[in-house]
């Protein structure tokens, strides 16, 4: 980001072809390694988590006999039996279990009970639309709260510092239900500068599937209208769910600034007599994405947790909503397959995260 | 011909909280150009605080006064943005512990060159020619390969090399070299100060080395400046000040040094504690911890640096080492 030496870059034209590529293999062998490591113990990870949730739903107390069947049918021994054949819960749990992950494997969350789809349909609905969300969410927390922080570190304890500490209180301690019924009040109910709710207006049709993000799939379609309508109704949602990040990451980049601010090698960065600017954005900004990072990362997982409220305040059909209804209805193959679903994404994040502390420090790239 | 650098009656004043404290209190010394120059003194004694301001980088509300004229520009009261021109470009600094003092993150090659581009206007591949040259010129094997490296894969003694060559890649007429060997081994000392000597011979630099360790200097300065709570205890050239020490200060610094002749003998350091900011005592700063301090020493005024031989100022009135015979002085071997 804040890299503007040309001498990093590979093709500069000073650096001597041949035995620059030679050397530059070890390290690059090493990234490779460092990664194939962190997928391996994610996919791993993801194995666990199916036993877990898996596990779990034997222990949730209910029956999902009578949450699905309702009092008379589940009166009725045959009825039930039938019931339980069907979905496989005669069966001994271990069995249960590796016939799940096997299925899991070929991408088959069974069906769900209350849509009566299969799971897998209704995440690839759903999941997009949370994505969406979540993802225009964490860009806004980061393009305006990691600035915001650099601000704050460097006029540390002046007037712009004291503004911004009030902002980034406001942002974490405002409970989002506040916040979104307030922000829905002001910008769609009285001033209706913003659609209040939905993905697109009632009128329109959803843009060719292809990715299921709406916006991305308007931009590769060129349906221009219907981009600029899926942003609008991006806006509103992705600002009530960015407030609490943008605080959070406000906090955090100025502490993280201020904490590099103070070391020798930026005192000796400012003794070379370089721009302020460069001495900021290179020499301290760097360092400081490294925590940075780490924090944006725990933001995201908990944008996909604060969805199911935005998404209900907003009538957004996401995987929130979808989780909800699963669980008020005992709906089990929909359940795991949203924890399958919320586990992986989180592992992603931290793989990604694992990766871009690579990419920034050298330090770990080449332990 | 006029010092590089004459700086004359320096104050400092640290905003503190119990507001603002002398940090630097009327400190005068010259600099030549190809001439190193030792600051002496314990942690607190000012020699820091000379340098910042030579830098101008003290901390936010110092207050300065006096004068610090180098080579046709008056630091004191400089603009910050002219001071920019000034920094890394025409005085250039290297500092204590190498390990902390380079980028951790960045390439030995960006450190390097960075500066170069900004105050020389060089492009990237003259910038990188550069690079390689100066590499080469503080000893570090294979600098192709060193500008692609990071500071965590050299050694503390090739660190403070590369160290150097970032502060000399602009060219600068003076380098402040704040503690230059104290993060280092004994022997990788001798190599820093040796590459320092050589460096003053070939490029006419001036150095000014801030240390506490007059073994150090007594290798390689000409001139010594001793400081004690931010006023100049003594100052002459260095063969005599290390020799025939004339404040007591001065010999007790260099009393606590290990002796090469006499490595039995024991250490012998001097009692007390320097005064911290703002708690310097009335009338020579040292007189709590002097073994040879008159009741005439407890009162204001403070002893000013006067002449007691050509080129030797001393601030000691009751000057009693005077006549004393000279005795040999625990150094740091260069050869």
């Amino acid at each position: 980001m804040s890299s503007s030496s040309p001498l990093e870059a590979p093709a500069a034209p000073a650096s001597p072809p041949a035995p620059a590529r030679r050397r530059a293999r070890p390290g690059r062998q090493r990234l490779g390694r460092f990664l194939l490591k962190r997928i391996a113990a994610g996919l791993l990870l993801c194995v666990g988590i199916t036993l877990v949730s898996f596990l779990l739903t034997q222990l949730v107390p209910g029956d999902p006999v009578t949450a699905n069947l309702g009092q008379q049918a589940s009166a009725d021994p045959a009825a039930v039996a039938a019931f339980r054949h069907q979905y496989g819960l005669d069966r001994p749990v271990p069995v249960q279990y590796l016939v799940y992950l096997g299925n899991v494997l070929h991408g088959d969350f069974g069906m769900s009970q209350q849509s009566h789809r299969p799971v897998s349909t209704d995440l690839a609905e759903y999941i997009p639309a949370t994505m969406e969300l979540a993802l225009f969410a964490i860009v806004v927390s980061i393009v305006i709260g990691v600035p915001l922080g650099i601000l704050a570190a460097v006029y540390r304890d002046r007037w712009v510092d004291q503004v911004l500490r009030v902002v980034s209180l406001a942002g974490v301690s405002m409970p989002t239900f506040w916040i979104a019924l307030l922000a829905f009040y002001l910008l769609f109910f009285k001033l209706g500068v913003l659609p209040g709710g939905g993905r697109l207006d009632p009128t329109e049709t959803p843009p060719t599937h292809t990715t299921g993000f709406y916006t991305v799939d308007a931009l590769l379609h060129g349906q221009w209208s219907l981009l600029g309508s899926a942003l609008l109704h991006l806006v509103l949602p992705g600002l009530v769910l960015a407030t609490y990040t943008v605080g959070m990451l406000l906090r955090f980049t100025r502490a993280s600034v201020l904490e590099i601010l103070g070391l020798d090698y930026v005192r000796a960065a400012r003794a070379k007599g370089l721009p302020e600017r460069v001495v900021v954005l290179r020499h301290v900004l760097r360092p400081a994405l490294i925590s940075i990072i780490t924090v944006a990362g725990v933001a995201f997982g908990s944008l996909l947790s604060g969805t199911v409220l935005v998404e209900s305040i907003f009538s957004w059909p996401g995987l929130g909503q979808y989780a909800y209804n699963s669980a008020k209805n005992l709906d089990l193959p929909a359940i795991m397959g949203v924890s399958v679903v919320v586990a992986v994404v989180y592992i992603v994040i931290n793989l990604l995260v694992d990766v871009l502390y690579g990419v920034i420090d050298p330090r770990i790239r080449l332990s | 011909m006029a010092p590089l650098l004459e700086v004359r009656g320096l104050r400092v004043a640290l905003p503190t909280r119990r507001g603002p404290q002398l940090a630097v209190d009327d400190v005068s010394f010259d600099v030549d150009a190809g001439e190193i120059v030792g600051l002496a003194g314990e942690s607190g004694s000012g020699k820091t605080m000379t340098a910042m301001t030579l830098l101008g980088l003290l901390p936010p509300g110092a207050r300065t006064s006096g004068s610090a004229h180098f080579a046709g520009t008056e630091l004191v009261g400089l603009r910050r943005r002219a001071f920019r021109d000034v920094r890394g470009r025409r005085i250039a600094m290297v500092s204590q512990d190498p390990a902390t003092a380079l980028h951790p993150i960045l390439t030995i090659g960006t450190q390097l060159t960075e500066h170069m581009r900004h105050h020389l206007g060089l492009s990237a591949a003259a910038a990188r020619a550069r690079a390689v040259e100066l590499l080469a010129d503080v000893r570090i094997p294979d600098p192709e390969q060193a500008l692609r490296s990071y500071p965590g894969q050299f050694s503390g003694g090739m660190r403070q090399r590369i160290a150097i060559a970032v502060a000399l890649a602009a060219e600068p007429q003076l380098l402040l070299a704040d503690e230059p060997t104290t993060a280092l081994d004994v022997t990788v000392q001798a190599g820093i100060l040796r590459l320092l000597d050589r460096l003053r011979r070939e490029k006419e630099l001036a150095v000014v080395v801030i240390t506490h360790d007059l073994g150090v200097l007594s290798a390689v300065a000409s001139r010594v400046h001793v400081l004690y709570g931010g006023r100049l205890a003594e100052s002459g050239p260095a063969a005599t000040l290390l020799t025939r020490p004339r404040h007591p200060y001065t010999r007790g610094l260099l009393d606590a040094l290990p002796h090469p002749e006499a490595a039995a003998a024991p250490l012998r350091p001097i009692p007390g504690a320097p005064p911290s900011l703002g708690a310097v005592p009335p009338g020579c700063p040292f007189h709590p911890r002097c073994a040879f301090a008159q009741p005439s020493c407890r009162v204001d005024p403070r002893p000013e640096a006067v002449p007691v031989d050509p080129g030797h100022r001393l601030a000691c009135p009751p000057d009693p080492l005077r006549g004393r015979p000279a005795e040999p002085v625990a150094a740091v071997r260069t050869s």
